[in-house]
């Protein structure tokens, strides 16, 4: 290290570099009439069509949604529904008609609407394992399940009140006589039935405990293959939610007559719930909802009237310098 | 060693009273009692007997923290002090317990990143002190080995009784025992700055009886017991005896050199080692220094503190629900909600003991909404304050070439605060003005010479761009006044009529002649010559005295020698015109003090001719002078109102010729006053002098610019127009400070000075009578009159400026309890104020009523161990590390090295930390709103039930993660306007001032914003994605689908919040913000990817279930836009219609200066209040006085 080199580093003085001096290069964009106008006008712009598309999109899906809870209590029992549900005696067959009122392209898809029914409550949501649905040596891993956890014959497959509270209500589609086939497969998600729910993992001991909660379970098919479960598992996240119960996978034509038998078992008239079943097609937009275009042409109409008042404010005031009154410090001083 | 021997003189005989201290009474008895314990055997290792009964401290100084065992136990401990860091262990806690709605890794992880980075960064710290530490304890000193032998040693290895041996400019490593000097009677010179701020020299003189062992060898067989006192922090007591060779001497002060001093103008000096490391005075005197926290921060937490309030009322309110709700859910035998069991729940849920479950739900919705606390605020606002401190330190603007100091923020948590300074309290001498005086001008027979140009005169011609006419003669000026012939320390004197030997030939060169002899003769400096080059240097007491011995030397006088009885000088005969070298002998010193404001000598010449010869202040020597000697009075004392007026410090300076008679007869009273042990001892000497220093001879006045320090006045003028109040609080006498006034503009002709002292007839008589109680009394009516009157005269006038000068005497009854409020509105009414002879703690009590009288952000600046108590009084303490003395840096939080750097660190990186800091808290309490009130929108849909919309570590990664970044990044680089415009716009400081940008209107405005933001975004949300099918699978939306679409709305609408709030955006600013939202996908993917025992609910969620599906995409297009229209339509009108200060210079700026200078100036102008002081507001008021020369001439002092 020779002399000046030593210097240079002994001294203090702060290195010159346009970050340490804070001078780096910077966009300092403002808010000036054009920028404001021409955001606003570009998001209005870009909204109306995009509101026109998904209004569109959503008119084309043809939806049939039937409420069934009540109807399908016999008058005798409209006073006293707990009974008739919990009774083993009553007949739970309940038939209705739809009717279709366009054209439904295959796949139609068959969803159970459950209203006022907490899927998502702590209790519920933690109360599964995660673990025993997975793997078939965990089957003892049933302490987040309780009270639903096991009894004297063993550990409870799938356990806790998730599953317990399986959906037990069946839909039996009819067009006339004929009944129309129900795609059972691949309602729930690929990930679910794949690493989520075990292809070795048998139902046990299920609804084998001392109350009988919702469905039962076919204990010689391994639980990837229980799609019902497995869409019931994927908790909803509010209190209204819909399910898939399965397809259609052939069209209905325009004001045909659907019949479908229910069996009416899952009890909702005691948390005063509601039940519904649902036939839909669905296209890129998902199912028949309006929403998505009404915000998109809402925010678009917003932004296009904002637009308009910003212009006319700048033609009306063009040069508004900015009163310095305003300052907080002229205004205290003025109050003094 | 050098000139050692050569030189050895007797100095302490050269003062011929006041020799330093008087000395204490020796108190004997004391000794060996309580308190008095401590027995030093000298020379002897350890400074212990054989018998080895004490062990005494070492000399290891240790100023850091923690030690590496105590650090983890104590910083954790320091860390969750913090209300919100303790509340979040306790969250952390609970969430091991069963209530908690989420794991608990995932929630203790962040809270462990946050404490550990906060950890970390005290640790950094205070590794960096022990590095100080480190350098101090290892310096060497050296250390008496055995048989006369001394070798090097670090001072950390020192042990009591120690015989050291401390050369010339070097610190004492401990406090020592003098035991003799390289001067025959062992005195010797210390500079005690670092101690009390003083910067002229003290003397110290050991015991007569060691005073000859002042050789290394004769050490070898050295021996002596000290018994004193025990360490205390007194620094001006010292109690004890000697046992020497059998013989008992009594110690004192006198003897004892602290720790922290420095020894000057002494060759070496041996001493016995008396108190080690903390035992010593000085770090015995130190206190703790104060923590402090800036007021944002201290509003911050009543933010926070608010938080929790609406986290509780959130959590109560919730629990109650869910008490009624669960309580619902059993109606006799009957399950209502019997999919939840709750005939069989546990006591979290269980609907007989409703309301207990409803107390443990209470506890989990607390863990759930304390994401409406930011965890990562306080950490994140550490963090951000150190890069600020980085970068004023790295400022190359605030750097001093000549001291090769750049700007060193001691502390990081005030940065802010210098954005809201609203008073300056500054020191004077070191701070403002170097402490260098500078000989620039004298009156001469009634003629007036030096054409030398004060700083404040440069700083007003700059100004004005005008040439400055100066004694008729045109001079431009520019930035760099480097000529060399100006380069002599102290003395700027010009005038080609008397330098270089042309005095003679003026019309009275023989008074010119003897003004300068009188400038070499009439001191006590002392010379120091450089035995090569012949140089001349002067070690002085005071620096006005240095410029003189200069002053002269440089004009032809060259005092070069002084023995105990005679000075030697050399100068010009006018006759022969050689250099001629004359000695005078040294009859008697007439000392400098306060009350007499001069001092003489007297001498006789080489012809035997008895001259007395003094200098002193106009206002008594006026009155000294002999019918004869008025020749030059009249045009004399014009010259020194002029010089005045400029700032500068004068000198009056007379002759007389005494006869042998007249002198024998002072000669005899003089000594005997001196030798005279009554109490009025003082007053029979001035009795003595006062008869001699009559009938005096004008010869002219000297007038030394007691030189501003580079850019002050300019400095001064920019911080006046920012609104800034400056105070000067002086240990000065009340001439200079208000020359000091004049020099840097703090005070101007035409402003009404109110004048607080306390010198009534009355006064004066009762100090007299020496009755305290009655001298208090009368004191204190005094002081509150003169308030009085002073604020009657306010409050007559509204258009005048008014100025407050006040001294130390009166300072102590006007800061008593009665009437210092009133004082303190009087201050604060005028523009100026200068409190002058204030004590240190008088400077600290000022401090204090302005922070506590006005409750706004004060700043204190000084560069004295004096002002240390002020620098830790005020909010911020700015030490000036120009000067050797560190006691004041070391106290500061932060070091600059000069005044003028005081301008860009308020004005510019002030005004940016503060805004910079403001701005990040609101962003940080608005994303944590806009992500908990999605948590409460959702519990109103899970009927309060505590189960969150979203994965756990979407949960705990939200704050650190996702959305800390670009707030951070905000708080570090974010500019409102470039430094240029906060300098050119000094005014902009005031949003700092009048804290405009943390309001509560502000803060509150933020939370709104995020309440909106968080309504549109979950309602849009829920409402879109539920229940119909959201992909053309016909697949409906779960749990996991709908929490994780609302979470990328919240990220994305964050992070583009932060982008529409920031208008500077450099690269870092993109990759943050942009970052952020790209950084929450990439999880996303990873996550997912993870196996679905890791991932749970998040398993394959965006690559199999979000991605694929347009309504996802569509959802978060607009929720986001929706959410932040609101603040667009806000941040579009008040910008445009309604712009901040900042605002407009932001309009300014973009639409180019030159565009509409009126614009420029009504923005620049834009204060109903004009600034009072500084060089503009003076410029402007000698115009109006030019204008209108009605207006009444101040009177010059």
């Amino acid at each position: 290290m020779d002399a000046s080199t030593r210097t240079k580093s002994r001294s203090k003085k702060p290195q010159y570099s346009r970050f340490t001096q804070q001078e780096l290069p910077a966009w300092k964009p403002i808010l000036t009439p054009k920028w404001i106008i021409t955001s606003f006008v570009i998001i209005a712009i870009l909204f109306t069509p995009a509101g026109l598309l998904c209004l569109w999109a959503s008119e084309r899906v043809v939806e049939i949604i039937d409420r069934y809870d009540d109807d399908c209590l016999p008058d005798s029992y409209s006073t006293d529904p707990d009974s008739f549900i919990q009774s083993n005696n009553t007949n739970k067959t309940c038939v209705r008609t739809l009717k279709v009122p366009r054209k439904m392209t295959a796949p139609i898809f068959i969803y159970y609407q459950l209203d006022n029914f907490y899927q998502n409550h702590r209790r519920y949501v933690k109360s599964r394992s995660d673990k025993q649905l997975r793997d078939p040596d965990e089957a003892d891993e049933t302490e987040d399940c309780k009270p639903i956890n096991g009894n004297d014959d063993g550990p409870i497959v799938p356990c806790g009140l998730v599953a317990w509270s399986l959906f037990n209500d069946t839909y039996k589609f009819f067009k006339g006589n004929k009944a129309i086939d129900i795609d059972k497969k691949d309602i729930a998600w690929e990930s679910d039935k794949k690493y989520k729910f075990g292809s070795n993992v048998y139902p046990k001991n299920f609804q084998n405990w001392e109350l009988i909660g919702g469905g039962a379970l076919d204990e010689s098919k391994p639980l990837s293959e229980q799609e019902d479960l497995i869409v019931w598992m994927k908790t909803a996240a509010l209190p209204t939610f819909r399910k898939l119960y399965g397809k259609i996978n052939t069209d209905l034509e325009a004001n045909e007559t659907i019949t479908v038998v229910i069996q009416n078992n899952y009890n909702t008239y005691v948390f005063g719930g509601e039940k519904k079943v649902a036939l839909s097609t669905a296209n890129w937009i998902g199912g028949k909802n309006d929403f998505f275009g009404i915000s998109f042409l809402t925010i678009g109409g917003v932004c296009f009237f904002v637009a308009i008042n910003f212009i006319l404010l700048y033609v009306l005031k063009p040069r508004p310098l900015g009163d310095p009154s305003y300052l907080s410090w002229n205004r205290n001083q003025g109050a003094q | 060693m050098g000139t050692g021997r050569t030189k050895r003189v007797h100095f302490s005989k050269i003062y011929s009273f006041q020799c330093g201290r008087r000395r204490y009474d020796d108190d004997g008895s004391q000794i060996g009692g309580p308190g008095f314990s401590r027995v030093v055997y000298c020379n002897e290792t350890g400074g212990v007997s054989e018998g080895g009964q004490s062990y005494y401290a070492d000399n290891y100084m240790r100023s850091t923290k923690y030690t590496p065992m105590s650090f983890f136990p104590k910083s954790l401990f320091e860390q969750f002090r913090r209300v919100a860091n303790f509340f979040f262990l306790v969250t952390a806690i609970l969430s091991f317990t069963e209530l908690a709605p989420y794991s608990a890794v995932s929630a203790v992880l962040p809270l462990i990143v946050v404490i550990a980075a906060s950890m970390v960064k005290e640790g950094i710290e205070d590794w960096q002190r022990k590095q100080q530490d480190h350098e101090v304890n290892n310096r060497k000193v050296k250390v008496h080995r055995g048989g006369g032998v001394f070798e090097s040693r670090q001072w950390k290895k020192l042990k009591v009784g120690d015989i050291v041996k401390v050369e010339k400019d070097e610190f004492f490593p401990a406090d020592l025992l003098l035991l003799s000097s390289s001067y025959e009677d062992a005195i010797c010179y210390v500079e005690t700055m670092n101690l009390d701020g003083e910067t002229n020299l003290k003397l110290k003189q050991s015991l007569e009886a060691t005073s000859t062992i002042n050789d290394d060898s004769s050490f070898s067989n050295f021996k002596a017991a000290v018994k004193c006192e025990d360490p205390n922090a007194s620094l001006y007591t010292f109690v004890g005896t000697m046992e020497f060779q059998g013989q008992q001497y009594p110690l004192s002060p006198q003897q004892l050199l602290l720790r922290g001093s420095k020894l000057r103008n002494t060759d070496y000096i041996y001493g016995a080692v008396i108190f080690t490391g903390h035992d010593t005075k000085v770090i015995q005197n130190s206190t703790e220094p104060p923590s402090k926290r800036s007021g944002i921060e201290r509003r911050m937490d009543s933010v926070i503190y608010f938080m929790f309030f609406i986290m509780f009322l959130t959590a109560f309110l919730g629990s109650v629900y869910f008490g009624i709700v669960t309580k619902n859910d059993l109606d006799g035998d009957r399950q209502k909600r019997w999919y939840l069991a709750p005939d069989r729940s546990d006591i979290y849920f269980d609907p007989n003991r409703a309301p207990i479950a409803a107390i443990y739900h209470f506890l989990t919705d607390l863990l759930l909404y304390s994401y409406l606390i930011p965890i990562s605020l306080y950490v994140s606002i550490e963090v951000v304050k150190v890069l600020q401190t980085i970068f004023i330190n790295n400022d190359i603007h605030m750097y001093y070439e000549e001291a090769d100091k750049p700007a060193h923020a001691r502390t990081s948590n005030l940065t802010e605060e210098l954005g809201q300074i609203n008073t300056i309290l500054s020191d004077k001498t070191g701070t403002l003005t170097c402490n260098s005086m500078e000989f620039i001008k004298c009156s001469i027979a009634g003629t007036a010479y030096g054409r030398g140009v004060t700083e404040v005169e440069k700083a007003m011609a700059k100004r004005m761009g005008s040439p400055l006419i100066v004694n008729g003669r045109d001079k431009y000026f520019d930035d760099d006044d480097n000529d060399p012939s100006l380069s002599v320390k102290g003395y700027n004197f010009e005038d080609e009529r008397i330098t270089n030997g042309y005095w003679i030939h003026e019309p009275h060169s023989d008074v010119i002649q003897k003004f300068f002899r009188l400038l070499a003769i009439c001191h006590t400096a002392i010379p120091d010559v450089d035995e090569e080059t012949g140089k001349v240097t002067y070690e002085a007491e005071s620096p006005d005295e240095a410029a003189f011995v200069i002053a002269a030397r440089e004009l032809g006088f060259e005092f070069y020698k002084r023995t105990q009885t005679t000075v030697s000088f050399v100068e010009l005969d006018p006759v022969s015109k050689k250099r001629v070298e004359r000695t005078y002998e040294l009859l008697n010193v007439l000392e400098f003090n306060s009350a007499r404001k001069r001092m003489s000598v007297i001498v006789k010449d080489e012809d035997g001719k008895l001259l007395l010869l003094s200098k002193g202040a106009d206002s008594v020597m006026f009155a000294r002078l002999a019918k004869n000697g008025r020749e030059f009075e009249e045009n004399t004392k014009k010259h020194v109102n002029q010089y005045a007026d400029a700032g500068l410090r004068t000198l009056i300076l007379a002759y007389r010729e005494v006869t042998d008679k007249e002198y024998e007869a002072f000669n005899e009273k003089f000594t005997e006053a001196k030798n005279s042990v009554s109490a009025d001892r003082d007053d029979l000497i001035d009795e003595a002098t006062a008869e001699i220093e009559k009938d005096l001879i004008l010869l002219g006045a000297t007038a030394v610019e007691d030189k501003l320090q580079k850019g002050v006045p300019e400095c001064i003028d920019k911080l006046a127009q920012a609104g800034i109040k400056i105070w000067v609080l002086t240990g000065d006498k009340m001439e200079t400070a208000i020359n000091i006034g004049f020099s840097c503009s703090l005070l101007r002709e035409g402003m009404k000075q109110i004048t607080i002292i306390l010198e009534s007839p009355e006064i004066i008589a009762a100090e007299k009578e020496g009755d305290e109680n009655v001298i208090a009394k009368i004191s204190k009516e005094s002081v509150k009159k003169q308030i009085l009157a002073g604020k009657a005269q306010l409050s007559a006038s509204t258009s005048e400026a008014f100025a407050l000068i006040i001294d130390g005497k009166s300072l102590a009854y006007a800061l008593r309890d009665s009437i210092k409020n009133t004082f303190l509105e009087l201050a604060v009414g005028c523009a100026s104020v200068i409190c002058c002879r204030s004590s240190p703690k008088q400077k600290a009590l000022v401090t204090r009523l302005v922070k506590e009288g006005t409750g706004k952000t004060t700043l204190a600046i000084g560069d004295g161990a004096n002002d240390v108590g002020m620098l830790q009084e005020a909010d911020i303490g700015i030490g000036i590390s120009g000067v050797e003395g560190m006691q004041a840096v070391m106290s500061s939080d932060i070091a600059i090295a000069q005044f003028r750097f005081l301008e860009r660190l308020l004005l510019v990186h002030g005004h940016w930390c503060y805004r910079r800091i403001s701005s990040m808290i609101c962003y940080f309490f608005y994303k944590n709103i806009v992500f908990g009130t999605t948590i409460f929108l959702y519990e109103a849909y899970a009927s309060f039930s505590g189960q969150a919309a979203y994965n756990d570590w979407y949960l705990s990664l939200y704050n650190v993660f996702f959305t800390s970044l670009p707030a951070i990044a905000l708080g570090v680089f974010d500019q409102d306007v470039s430094a240029r415009f906060c300098l050119k716009f000094p005014l902009l400081y005031q949003e700092g001032v009048q804290n405009t940008l943390f309001r509560w209107r502000r803060i509150f405005g933020w939370m709104l914003n995020g309440l909106a933001s968080s309504v549109i975004i979950f309602f849009l949300c829920i409402r879109a994605l539920d229940p119909e099918a959201y992909n053309k699978n016909g697949k409906t939306a779960g749990l996991e689908v709908v929490g994780t679409t609302i979470y990328t709305c919240v990220v994305w609408v964050v992070n583009c919040q932060m982008a529409l709030a920031v208008n500077y955006f450099t690269l870092i600013q993109h990759i943050f913000i942009w970052g952020g939202i790209i950084l929450w996908y990439l999880f996303l993917l990873g996550y997912g990817a993870m196996p679905a025992t890791i991932s749970t609910t998040a398993y394959k969620v965006f690559v199999e279930t979000l991605a694929p599906a347009p309504s996802y995409w569509f959802v978060t297009l607009f929720a986001s836009i929706a959410a932040l229209i609101p603040y667009f339509c806000y941040n579009a009108v008040q910008m445009r219609f309604f712009p901040a200060y900042h605002g407009m210079i932001q309009w300014i700026r973009h639409e180019g200066n030159c565009e509409d200078p009126e614009y420029v100036q009504m923005v620049r102008q834009r204060s109903i209040r004009t600034t009072t002081v500084g060089y503009t507001a003076r410029s402007i008021a000698r115009d109006n006085t030019l204008s209108h020369l009605n207006l009444e001439r101040q009177p010059p002092k």
